[in-house]
C-alpha cells in the first residue's frame, strides 16, 4: 500500500516536472540552432556587403574626345616625347568652349583621367598613319567623375560637401546627353598593377605576385611535406627524437603566423642577405608555414591505406621503399594532394607573414621573376582598405570578390578529389 | 651562367648520369649472362649514378648561394674609400642598399656618387666572378661524381641498397625541418629580444604601464624618448581576445551540440562546410569587413544611445575575431563530441532524461576537457590573429577594460613597429622582436597544453 502511495507519488512528480523539462528541452534545441543560424548570417552579411561594395568595380567610365593629332607637336621618330596631355586639354577645351576662367579649366581637365595620355599615345603606336587627322578615344574617367556616374556621389549633398562642384557635374550632364560617356568593362583593373589612381589600378601586378609566391611554396612545400609524412608514418621508429619531431610539428602548426614573418625577417633577409620583396622569400616563408599542414594531412592519407597492401607488398619480396613507392604512395595520393591543395589555400590568403618581409611596398611594375619586388593580392587588399579615396573602396571589395574566387576554386577543387578519388577499405 | 641556368643544367647533367649508369651496368655483365646477373635491376645503378652526380653539387649549390650575397657585401664595405667607412653603423647600411638597389637596376634614394658607382661595379664584378666560379665547381662535382661510380658499378654492387639508404637519408632530412623552423624562430626571435633587454630593463617590459615606443632615431630628431612598458599591449590582446572567445564559444559550442545530436544527416551535410567557409576567408578580408562594415555599425548605434564609442573600438575587431573563430570551435567540439560513447548516451535516455539533459549532464562533462582543450587552441589562434586587428583596431596603447574604446595589440605593434623604416640597433625595432618572443611564448605554452590535454581525453575512451 505504502509502496503503491509512493511510486503514485514519484510518477506525479515527473509529470509536474514534464511540461517544464519539455520546454527546457524545446528551448536548448533552439539555442543549437540560432547558434548555426547566426553564424551563417554572420557569412551572407559579410558576402553581401562585399559583393555590394565590390560588384561597381568591373565597371569604368569612360569619356570620347575627338582629339586632334597635331603633326607639328608630334615627332614621328620618337612618339612618345609628343604632348599629348597638351592635346588632351586641347580636345576638352574645344568640348566646352564656354569654359574660360583659369581655375574652372583646371576642374575641367581634372575630369579625365592622368592616364588618358598613355592611352592616347599607345593610340598612336598603333595608328601611326592618325597623325595630322582628328581620332574620337575613349579616354578613362577621373575616378571622381566614375563615383558620380556609379551614383556614390549624389547631387543632392551640398557643394562643399562633395568632390565634384556643380559645374563639372554640368559638364558630366552634357557629356551624357552627348552620349560621350558610358560605362564599360573595366580591363584596367585585371590588366594594370597598382596605382595612386584608383581608375588606373589593377590588381594583375599582385596576381603575378601571388602566382610567383605560391609556385616557389609548391614546389618546395609538396615534396619535402609528402618526404616527412612518408618518414614519420613508414620509417620511423617510436622513439624520443621521432615524438619530439610529432611535438614540434603539430607545435608548429599552431604558432601565429606573423611570427614566421619575424624568422623570415630574421633569418632570410638579414642572414642570408636575400633581397627584400621578393616572390623567393615570401615562398620560403609561408613554405615554413604549410609544411605542418601538409605532413599532417599526408600522414592521415598515408595512415588510411590499409595495413594489408604493405604486408602483400612485402610478402612477394618487395623492399620497404619499393613497398612505400609501388603501392602506399599512389594510393595515398589524392589525400595528400587535398592537403597540399588546402594548405595553398592557405598560403594564398596569408598576409600578415609577409608585411614583416616587405612585401607590403608599392610597386607599379608587373614583377617578372623569382626575385623582381612584387606584393600578392591579400597585401595589395590591405594596401588598398588604407586608402581614402572612394574609387579604392569599390577596388578593394572587388580584389577580395577575386581572391575568393580563387580560394572557392581551390577548396572545390580538393572537395572534389577527396569524393572521387576516396576510398573506403 | 645564373644560377638558375645552373641548376637546369645540373638537372639535365643528372638525367644523363641516369643513362649512363644504367648502360654501364648492361655493359658490365654482357658477356657473363646478361642483367639478371646484376645484384639490382638496372635502373637502380643509373639511379645511383644520377644521386652521386646531383646530390654533392646542389648541397655546394644551395650553401654557396645562401652566403654569397654576404661574403660579396663584406668585400665591398671593406674597399670602400675611408671616408665612408668612417660612418656610423646606419648611415653605413643605407649606402650598403644604395650599391645593392644600383647593381639590381631599382630605384636609388638620393644621387649616386662616383664612390657607390665603383662600389656597385665592384659588386657587380665579384658577383658574376662567384657565379662563374660556382658553375665550375658545380659541374666538376657533378662529373667526378658520375665518373666515380661509374667506375664502381659492377655485378656485386648493391647498388638498391645504396639508393634505398639514399633516400631514407633524404626523408630524414625532410623530416627535421619541423625541428629546424623551431630553433630558428626561437633563435631569431631571441637573439634580437636579448640585444632588446640589454637596452631596456626585462622589468620595465614586462611591468611598465606606458607604451609610446615612436622615439628620434637621431639625435637631432624631436621626439619622445619612447618607453616601453608593455602591460597596455598586453591587456589589449586580451581584452580583444576576451571578446573574441565571447562570441566564439557559446556560438562555437552550440553549433556543434546541434550539429553532432540534433541535426539530421541532410542539414549537417549543408551546414558543416558552410561553417567550415568561415575559416576559409582570408583575415584580410575579415579585417576589411570589421573596418568598413562592423565598426561604422557600432558606432552609429553607441551614437543613437549616447555613447561614444570610438571608430576603432576594441568591440568592433573583437566581434569579427570572434566570428573567425567560430568554426574553430565548433568542429574541435565536434570532434569531442563525437568521440564520447554512445553508451553514455543510452544509459541516460535509459533512465528517462530529455536529449537537453543528456547533453547537459552527461556528454559535456565527458566531452569538458576536450573542450577546454579546443578553446585553448581558439585563444591562441586569437592572441596571434593579425590582420584583423592590424586594420581594425588602433595603435594608440590606452591601459583600459572599456571596450568601446581604442586599445591596441601585441600583433598591431609587431606590424607597425616592423614595416617601414627599420633600424636594427635601436630599441623601437627591437621592440617587436620582444613582443614577438612573448607572442611565441604564449602561444606554445597554450598549445602545449592544450594538446596535452586533448590527447589525454582522446585516450580515456579509446
Amino acid at each position: 500500500m505504502n509502496n503503491n502511495n509512493n511510486s503514485q507519488r514519484t510518477i506525479d512528480i515527473v509529470n509536474k516536472g514534464l511540461q517544464k523539462r519539455y520546454k527546457a528541452e524545446k528551448r536548448f534545441r533552439l539555442y543549437g540552432l540560432w547558434a548555426i543560424i547566426i553564424s551563417l548570417m554572420c557569412l551572407a552579411t559579410l558576402f553581401i556587403s562585399i559583393m555590394a561594395n565590390g560588384y561597381t568595380a568591373f565597371q569604368q567610365t569612360y569619356i570620347n574626345l575627338d582629339i586632334f593629332l597635331d603633326p607639328t607637336e608630334i615627332d614621328k621618330s620618337n612618339l612618345a616625347s609628343a604632348d599629348y596631355q597638351g592635346m588632351i586639354k586641347k580636345s576638352l577645351r574645344e568640348m566646352f568652349p564656354e569654359v574660360k576662367n583659369r581655375r574652372e579649366k583646371k576642374k575641367l581637365y581634372s575630369m579625365v583621367s592622368s592616364g588618358a595620355s598613355y592611352d592616347l599615345l599607345d593610340f598612336v603606336k598603333e595608328h601611326p598613319e592618325g597623325i595630322g587627322g582628328t581620332i574620337s578615344l575613349w579616354v578613362p574617367a577621373d575616378d571622381d567623375v566614375d563615383m558620380f556616374m556609379k551614383g556614390h556621389i549624389k547631387r543632392s549633398v551640398p557643394e562643399g560637401d562633395r568632390r565634384l562642384n556643380d559645374n563639372q557635374i554640368a559638364w558630366i550632364d552634357s557629356l551624357v546627353e552627348r552620349n560621350r560617356i558610358k560605362k564599360k568593362f573595366n580591363t584596367t583593373f585585371f590588366t594594370a598593377g597598382d596605382s595612386r589612381e584608383p581608375e588606373l589600378a589593377g590588381i594583375w601586378g599582385a596576381a603575378c605576385g601571388s602566382f610567383f609566391t605560391l609556385l616557389v611554396t609548391l614546389l618546395l612545400s609538396f615534396p619535402i611535406g609528402v618526404a616527412a609524412a612518408v618518414y614519420l608514418e613508414e620509417y620511423a621508429p617510436k622513439n624520443r627524437w621521432t615524438d619530439l619531431i610529432e611535438v614540434n610539428i603539430n607545435n608548429l602548426a599552431a604558432v601565429p603566423s606573423i611570427v614566421f614573418g619575424l624568422l623570415g625577417l630574421a633569418v632570410f633577409l638579414n642572414f642570408f642577405g636575400l633581397p627584400r620583396s621578393a616572390p623567393m622569400v615570401g615562398g620560403f616563408v609561408l613554405t615554413l608555414m604549410t609544411l605542418p599542414t601538409i605532413i599532417i594531412a599526408g600522414r592521415a592519407s598515408l595512415k588510411s591505406v590499409p595495413p594489408s597492401i604493405r604486408e602483400a607488398s612485402l610478402g612477394v619480396g618487395a623492399s620497404r621503399t619499393q613497398m612505400v613507392t609501388h603501392h602506399v604512395l599512389p594510393l595515398a595520393m589524392p589525400g595528400m594532394m587535398t592537403g597540399t591543395i588546402i594548405g595553398m589555400a592557405q598560403a594564398l590568403g596569408e598576409t600578415a607573414p609577409l608585411l614583416m618581409i616587405g612585401m607590403v611596398a608599392f610597386i607599379v611594375d608587373i614583377p617578372g621573376g623569382f626575385s623582381d619586388p612584387s606584393t600578392v593580392l591579400p597585401v595589395q587588399i590591405f594596401l588598398w582598405a588604407d586608402s581614402p579615396e572612394r574609387g579604392f573602396l569599390e577596388r578593394t571589395s572587388a580584389a577580395i570578390m577575386v581572391l575568393l574566387a580563387f580560394l572557392i576554386t581551390m577548396n572545390a577543387a580538393a572537395v572534389i578529389l577527396r569524393k572521387k578519388f576516396e576510398r573506403r577499405w | 651562367m645564373t644560377p638558375s641556368n645552373l641548376l637546369i643544367l645540373l638537372l639535365l647533367l643528372s638525367t644523363l648520369a641516369f643513362w649512363l649508369g644504367k648502360r654501364r651496368s648492361f655493359a658490365v655483365v654482357k658477356d657473363s649472362g646478361g642483367p639478371r646477373m646484376l645484384h639490382s635491376r638496372p635502373g637502380y645503378y643509373g639511379t645511383l649514378t644520377a644521386l652521386w652526380c646531383g646530390l654533392p653539387a646542389l648541397l655546394v649549390f644551395s650553401f654557396w648561394l645562401g652566403f654569397e650575397s654576404n661574403i660579396i657585401t663584406d668585400l665591398v664595405l671593406s674597399s670602400l674609400p675611408e671616408s665612408l667607412k668612417e660612418l656610423p653603423p646606419d648611415r653605413l647600411n643605407l649606402i650598403m642598399n644604395d650599391i645593392k638597389n644600383l647593381v639590381y637596376g631599382n630605384i636609388v634614394s638620393g644621387e649616386v656618387s662616383k664612390d657607390i658607382q665603383a662600389a656597385a661595379d665592384q659588386y657587380k664584378r665579384l658577383e658574376s666572378i662567384s657565379h662563374m666560379a660556382l658553375s665550375v665547381i658545380v659541374v666538376v662535382l657533378a662529373i667526378i661524381g658520375c665518373l666515380v661510380v661509374q667506375k664502381l658499378i659492377s655485378p656485386s654492387l648493391r647498388a638498391r641498397n645504396h639508393v634505398e639508404r639514399v633516400i631514407k637519408y633524404i626523408l630524414i632530412a625532410c623530416s627535421t625541418i619541423a625541428i629546424f623552423t623551431t630553433i630558428g624562430i626561437v633563435l631569431s626571435v631571441l637573439y634580437e629580444a636579448i640585444r632588446f633587454f640589454q637596452m631596456i630593463p626585462l622589468t620595465e617590459f614586462l611591468f611598465g604601464l606606458e607604451w609610446s615606443p615612436q622615439m628620434a632615431i637621431r639625435a637631432d630628431q624631436v621626439g619622445s624618448s619612447g618607453a616601453f612598458g608593455a602591460i597596455p599591449v598586453f591587456m589589449g590582446t586580451m581584452l580583444i581576445s576576451a571578446i573574441a572567445m565571447a562570441v566564439a564559444v557559446p556560438i562555437g559550442l552550440m553549433s556543434a551540440i546541434y550539429l553532432s545530436e540534433y541535426a539530421n544527416k541532410k542539414f549537417r551535410a549543408v551546414a558543416k562546410p558552410m561553417l567550415e567557409i568561415l575559416a576559409g576567408i582570408p583575415t584580410v578580408v575579415y579585417g576589411f569587413f570589421a573596418a568598413l562594415v562592423v565598426a561604422p555599425v557600432i558606432r552609429n548605434t553607441g551614437a543613437m544611445i549616447g555613447l561614444d564609442v570610438s571608430s576603432e573600438s576594441a568591440l568592433a575587431a573583437g566581434l569579427v575575431m570572434g566570428v573567425m573563430i567560430i568554426p574553430f570551435v565548433s568542429s574541435l567540439s565536434d570532434d569531442v563530441i563525437n568521440a564520447v560513447p554512445q553508451s553514455l548516451r543510452d544509459g541516460a535516455y535509459g533512465l528517462g532524461s530529455t536529449q537537453s539533459e543528456t547533453i547537459r549532464q552527461v556528454i559535456l562533462p565527458a566531452a569538458l576537457p576536450g573542450i577546454v582543450g579546443g578553446v585553448l587552441l581558439a585563444v591562441s589562434r586569437a592572441i596571434g590573429e593579425t590582420m584583423i586587428v592590424v586594420m581594425a583596431a588602433g595603435l594608440s596603447a590606452n591601459l583600459t577594460v572599456n571596450p568601446l574604446k581604442t586599445v591596441t595589440t601585441v600583433t598591431v605593434q609587431i606590424v607597425t613597429l616592423l614595416v617601414g623604416d627599420q633600424e636594427f640597433d635601436s630599441p623601437k625595432t627591437l621592440a617587436a622582436f620582444a613582443l614577438g618572443l612573448m607572442l611565441f611564448i604564449v602561444t606554445l605554452i597554450l598549445n602545449v597544453v592544450a594538446l596535452y590535454v586533448v590527447r589525454k581525453y582522446r585516450e580515456q575512451y579509446e
